[in-house]
């Protein structure tokens, strides 16, 4: 049941720890909050929703002292309280969780958690306190670590232990379990509860409206910087939050009927390549198969070797011998990408800024930077930018871009149009194998949705496809098969209607694959 | 108070022109105000520096002939620095292609002679160029030391060489001891553009390198290249592009250029070889690269202005005894504005009032 | 070889090694904090002729080096103001300082050029400076030398034992963290950066006002710039820059040396030797641990604080 945006105190009558009162951040021309009203309560688990740019994280910023508002005020225990800087946050006792660490991967977890605290905090002291946390929440950590040695799921608890020590009233925790498994995911959930229980407020930012229902007690929406809704998520369903969160239904993808899978297109046999940087994951042993027509999704978490599975699937690091990749039938191991290209593979990285697409050309020119491996962009020698500019208009016609002026610079572009036309350069070309990394990551959900659909309907076309997700969800949608992948290691593919989500959990744990 | 540099949406062609010119203005009026330090009229030198020179057509000439050795270097550079590269040697494979370009000159001296010597020379000077900067780039690649430091260390090395063989083994034996060599043969010497000017073909040369370049940089694959490594390194391999291949090019290319500005200069304007062959033009070459943003047409224009400050510099000397290091300062300072205004074409500033965060 | 000798070579590779030691452990604090300046030479130069020029007029040495820090921490301002206020290309803004500063330098020096004044007085300790072997080069050095000692040591106590220095290492291993926790990065980065132009400045007063003692237009030959390498030499730690410095300092006296017993070799060959041997220890060191790097993470990337 959503209602209007109230400030009337709900939750019994202690006055709120935090009041926002019409609080408005702009950018220039551009309005990130406009006029947010909102409270939190000592004890309650507030949920913060909204699509990638609705302004929840110019929001939480903006409590944690990193941005001042426009306009607007902000209510501490009910006196008005300016926050000038993260230090005089944390004084106040706000404690972030950020999505991307804040964490220093050179220095060890001693010191990061170090630079976190209060001056007056003497360097000598820092295991003390850090055993101290382990002991009262169960946050194990080895003081001396470099932080470059943990794990994604270990940093977030120097993240969390971080806060912790300084006794918060109030903890932001931003799409907390993005990097987590789904065993870890309910570990932090206990201590959240906990956090809970010792009256401390919680402003918890996620996508993921399972969590939310599951963790919750209130929930306010976002959208286009403005609140749209606060509510009771236990009240409602994972499809009203959605369709709040959206301001429309999102199509749901549309599965092909009759597959049939045909010839391996995309063979991998026992490959093993060191990182090229200095603290990757080294791949170990992968084997894998994709047939025409099929989807492998491969699970896992941020950090286990997916960066480095797709460079060298797509060749941007070379293989040591030929026959430890295959395209279409070809021993390719030794092959560039652009080699690779011409056998019918294209490829979509992670990163759509500075690694998909290069943030200061114009489309037309960033349609050259993989299209011109067949040979179509040159003519006499020399660049066709004609042809460049067709091609991407095509492109933005058959995937709705929408962009500002004719031919604009990819960085002027949302997360989720730039997303839509790297992958819609690539899937016109008609490739016979796509390998997609994390295809709607930071996308809104209609954009998402629309290059889901793209996926499926490549495949049912012939095409092999590998999609390396972190989202769950994503793979159980799309994917015939899900194989995972952890620290370097890819478990066997296991057709999507039959593995669980508990299975799934424990592979990117690394437990099952010992058996 | 709080100033803020946020981004612009988009590139204004207003503003990458103004950019420049501003830039210019403003190091002008920084320069004026050393001069009034100096005890002299600010406005005296500005018409010594950079009006009397434009009114004379042998000062014309001077300014073609100057400017020519900065074009050519530069335009070598803006290949680097559009890929991120620094090559900041470009003095040393200057140096290095005027002596090695000049010893083609010394072996065929008293010979023959014949029309195959300037071009052996050319190409010699600028394959001395070429291989001089492989050594920065191939240890880059291979070893990844840092170019920037290899390739200036070289420019003291080649200082030295030159000093050596023009005080040994190249000495002109009837120069009553005077650490030069003889005086190129006409075969040697690159032709006069007018009987009795100042102009030689090495204008032609820079015109056409800087036109070639622009074609290069625009139109080419390999141009497309060298400015998407620069701008987004990832999307580069991403493309396809080696950055190994790319790296070894573009120092070639640097170096080639540099060394043929070096041989130029020698077989143009010097006419025999010196213990010292450049008033630091590789290093002015690469305030001529960002004053021209990096465009060759743009490198055309600001190699003049650059040559301008060294003809006023002259001048100013003679006329108004202003001291010679002025025009490196002032140099400098021109160099510090450019850099300042090109922020100003990717962001605005916005100043907020009130207290900082 | 006579004792004597061998301290007296000892001194003198000591004394050549201190503006290197000075200048390079400068701009280890820059570099540490994530900001490459390689404006080095140019600071220098115009310490030395800012310093000897002061040095000249008042007739104080102390006020010469002095005025050597401040015309070197003026000129990392520029730099400052240009690299860090305004996010301009790191590279491209430290050579701008470089030419910037052998200019300013030489119109600064023009005056005092051919002048000359007595260099500053070395330690005296009665008794220990007279023992054999190790009295002069251990208690019997200019006050800049022991200044170098302490500085490298200072410095490597702020970085490794207090919490400023953690700071500073924290903003030059990841800004954008640094940021969000709310370290004012472009504050530490302005701070540190004057620090190395400080310390450039001073490695230039010492070259005018002591090793040579005089002013000429380019003294400081590309002491700046083999700075600049020990630092990477060094991978990054104080002491390193010390015992690199002395290995230069060492290579210099040396050709020096070699010239002056006229060994045979071409002078221009041996003056070429100290930057040869500096290619040569960055392809050394380079060979040594490629993978080991540890150059701090945010090293020359441009920082502009995002909302």
């Amino acid at each position: 049941m959503a209602s209007a945006p109230v400030s009337t105190q709900e939750t019994g009558s202690a006055p709120p720890l935090v009041s926002l009162r019409g609080l408005t951040k702009r950018f220039g021309s551009f309005t990130a909050n406009e006029s947010i009203d909102l409270d939190l309560h000592p004890g309650e688990v507030h949920a913060l929703l909204g699509e990638n740019g609705a302004g929840k994280s110019t929001l939480v910023k903006t409590i944690y002292g990193l941005i001042q508002p426009t306009s607007g005020h902000m209510l501490w225990n009910g006196q008005e309280t300016v926050v000038r800087s993260p230090e005089e946050a944390r004084a106040l006792g706000v404690g972030m969780v950020f999505q991307h660490f804040s964490l220093f991967d050179n220095l060890t977890v001693a010191e990061n958690i170090a630079l976190a605290l209060p001056r007056s905090e003497r360097l000598e002291t820092i295991p003390a306190r850090i055993a101290e946390v382990a002991q009262r929440y169960g946050i194990v950590l080895e003081p001396q670590r470099r932080v470059w040695t943990l794990s994604a799921g270990e940093r977030q608890r120097i993240e969390i232990a971080r806060c912790l020590l300084q006794n918060p009233k109030l903890l932001i925790l931003d799409e907390p379990t993005s990097v987590l498994t789904p065993q870890e995911a309910e570990t932090l959930f206990q201590t959240l509860d906990r956090l809970k229980a010792e009256g401390r407020a919680i402003l918890y930012i996620s996508h993921k409206l399972d969590e939310v229902k599951r963790l919750c007690d209130r929930a306010t929406i976002l959208r286009m910087g403005k609140v749209v809704a606060t509510c009771d998520p236990r009240q409602e369903s994972a499809r009203s939050l959605a369709a709040l969160m959206v301001g429309a239904q999102v199509k749901d993808v549309q599965a092909a009927s009759n597959r049939v899978f045909g010839e391996p297109r995309i063979v991998v046999d026992q490959l093993s390549m060191r990182s090229p940087e200095l603290h990757g994951v080294a791949l170990k042993n992968i084997s894998l198969s994709v047939s025409a027509g099929e989807i492998l999704g491969i699970a896992g978490i941020a950090g286990n070797g997916q960066a480095e599975l797709f460079a060298a699937l797509s060749g941007e690091v070379v293989a040591n011998t030929p026959g430890v990749i295959g395209f279409n039938g070809k021993a390719a191991g030794l092959e560039n990408i652009t080699q690779r290209r011409q056998r019918q593979a294209a490829f979509v990285p992670e990163e759509r800024n500075g690694h998909a697409a290069a943030p200061d050309f114009a489309l037309s020119e960033n349609v050259v930077l993989s299209r011109h491996a067949d040979g179509s962009m040159t003519r006499f020698g020399l660049l066709d930018f004609g042809r460049a500019r067709s091609l991407a208009g095509e492109i933005i016609g058959a995937f709705d871009v929408r962009k500002a002026g004719p031919d604009p610079a990819a960085r002027t572009l949302s997360g989720g149009n730039l997303q839509k036309f790297v992958v819609g350069r690539e899937i016109l070309r008609n490739p016979s194998a796509l390998v997609i990394d994390q295809p709607t990551w930071g996308v809104d959900a209609a954009a998402a949705a629309a290059i889901r659909q793209a996926i499926v309907d490549l495949a049912a076309k012939g095409a092999a496809v590998i999609v390396i997700s972190q989202d769950l969800d994503e793979l159980f949608e799309i994917s015939d098969r899900i194989a995972v992948i952890h620290q370097g290691e890819l478990s066997e593919a296991r057709p999507a209607s039959v593995i669980t989500r508990e299975e799934i959990g424990l592979l990117m744990a690394g437990a099952a694959l010992a058996h | 108070m709080r100033i803020d540099l946020v981004a612009r949406n988009g590139r204004s062609r207003l503003v990458e022109i103004a950019a420049p010119l501003v830039a210019l203005i403003a190091a002008m009026a920084i320069g004026g105000l050393l001069v009034a330090l100096l005890g002299k009229s600010p406005v005296q030198a500005f018409f010594v520096y950079f009006v009397d020179p434009l009114m004379e057509s042998w000062s014309l000439q001077e300014l073609a002939v100057k400017a020519t050795p900065l074009v050519i270097i530069a335009v070598g550079l803006c290949f680097c620095f559009r890929a991120n590269l620094w090559n900041i040697g470009a003095e040393g494979q200057f140096i290095l292609g005027g002596a090695m370009g000049g010893w083609i000159a010394l072996l065929t001296h008293g010979g023959a002679g014949g029309w195959w010597i300037l071009p052996a020379m050319l190409l010699t000077g600028a394959l001395a160029g070429l291989a001089y900067a492989l050594i920065p780039a191939l240890l880059r690649v291979w070893l990844g030391v840092s170019e920037i430091l290899t390739s200036l260390m070289l420019v003291y090395i080649a200082q030295f060489f030159l000093d050596y063989m023009v005080r040994g083994p190249w000495r002109d034996p009837k120069g009553f001891n005077f650490p030069v060599t003889v005086n190129f043969a006409d075969a040697a010497t690159l032709p006069q553009l007018f009987d009795g000017g100042r102009m030689h073909a090495g204008v032609l040369i820079a015109i056409v390198v800087a036109l070639v370049a622009a074609l290069v940089f625009s139109r080419s694959l390999f141009g497309y290249e060298v400015r998407l490594v620069g701008a987004a390194p990832r999307a580069a391999r991403f493309a396809g592009f080696d950055d190994r291949r790319l790296t070894l090019s573009v120092f070639a290319i640097s170096g080639a250029l540099a060394g043929l500005a070096g041989i130029v200069e020698v077989s143009g304007q010097i006419g025999q070889l010196q213990p010292s062959i450049s008033p630091g033009y590789g290093f002015t070459a690469i305030i001529v690269a960002f004053l021209g943003r990096l465009s060759p047409i743009g490198i055309v224009v600001a190699g003049l202005v650059l040559a301008l400050t060294y003809i006023g510099g002259e001048s100013a000397q003679v006329a108004m005894k202003l001291p010679f290091y002025l025009t490196g300062a002032f140099q400098g300072i021109l160099l510090m504005c450019v850099l300042a205004a090109d922020v100003f074409t990717r962001y605005r500033l916005s100043v907020q009032f009130g207290r900082a965060a | 070889m006579n004792p004597d000798i061998i301290e007296l070579v000892l001194i003198t590779i000591v004394t050549a090694a201190t503006p290197l030691v000075i200048a390079g452990v400068g701009e280890l604090v820059v570099e540490r904090s994530g900001v490459l300046n390689l404006g080095v030479e140019g600071m220098m130069i115009v310490g030395a002729a800012i310093g000897f020029a002061a040095a000249f007029l008042t007739g104080s040495a102390l006020i010469g080096a002095l005025a050597a820090i401040a015309s070197g921490m003026l000129m990392s301002a520029l730099f400052g103001l240009l690299a860090i206020g305004l996010a301009a290309n790191q590279v491209a803004s430290g050579l701008a300082l470089t030419i910037l500063g052998l200019g300013t330098a030489g119109l600064a020096g023009a005056g005092f050029v051919g002048q000359k004044r007595d260099s500053v007085p070395h330690l005296y300790i009665p008794g220990l400076s007279d023992l054999p072997f190790v009295g002069k080069l251990i208690f019997g050095q200019d006050p800049f030398v022991y200044l170098g000692v302490a500085l490298v040591a200072g410095v490597a106590w702020f970085l490794r034992r207090t919490r400023a220095g953690l700071t500073l290492r924290a903003v030059g291993e990841n800004h954008a963290s640094a940021h969000a926790l709310g370290m004012r990065v472009r504050r530490i980065r302005f701070l540190a950066v004057l620090f190395g132009g400080a310390c450039a400045g001073l490695a230039g007063g010492y070259l005018s006002l002591v090793y040579t003692p005089f002013w000429s237009p380019g003294m400081t030959a590309g002491r700046g710039w083999i700075a600049l390498a020990l630092v990477v030499f060094a991978s990054w730690r104080p002491w390193r820059v010390y015992a690199g410095a002395l290995l230069f300092g060492g290579a210099t006296v040396l050709q020096l040396h070699a010239q002056a017993a006229s060994i045979g070799l071409p002078g221009q060959l041996l003056s070429a030797l100290p930057y040869l041997a500096t290619i040569l220890a960055l392809v050394v060191l380079s060979a040594r641990d490629r993978r080991g790097s540890i150059a701090p993470g945010s090293l020359g990337a441009p920082f502009v604080p995002d909302r």
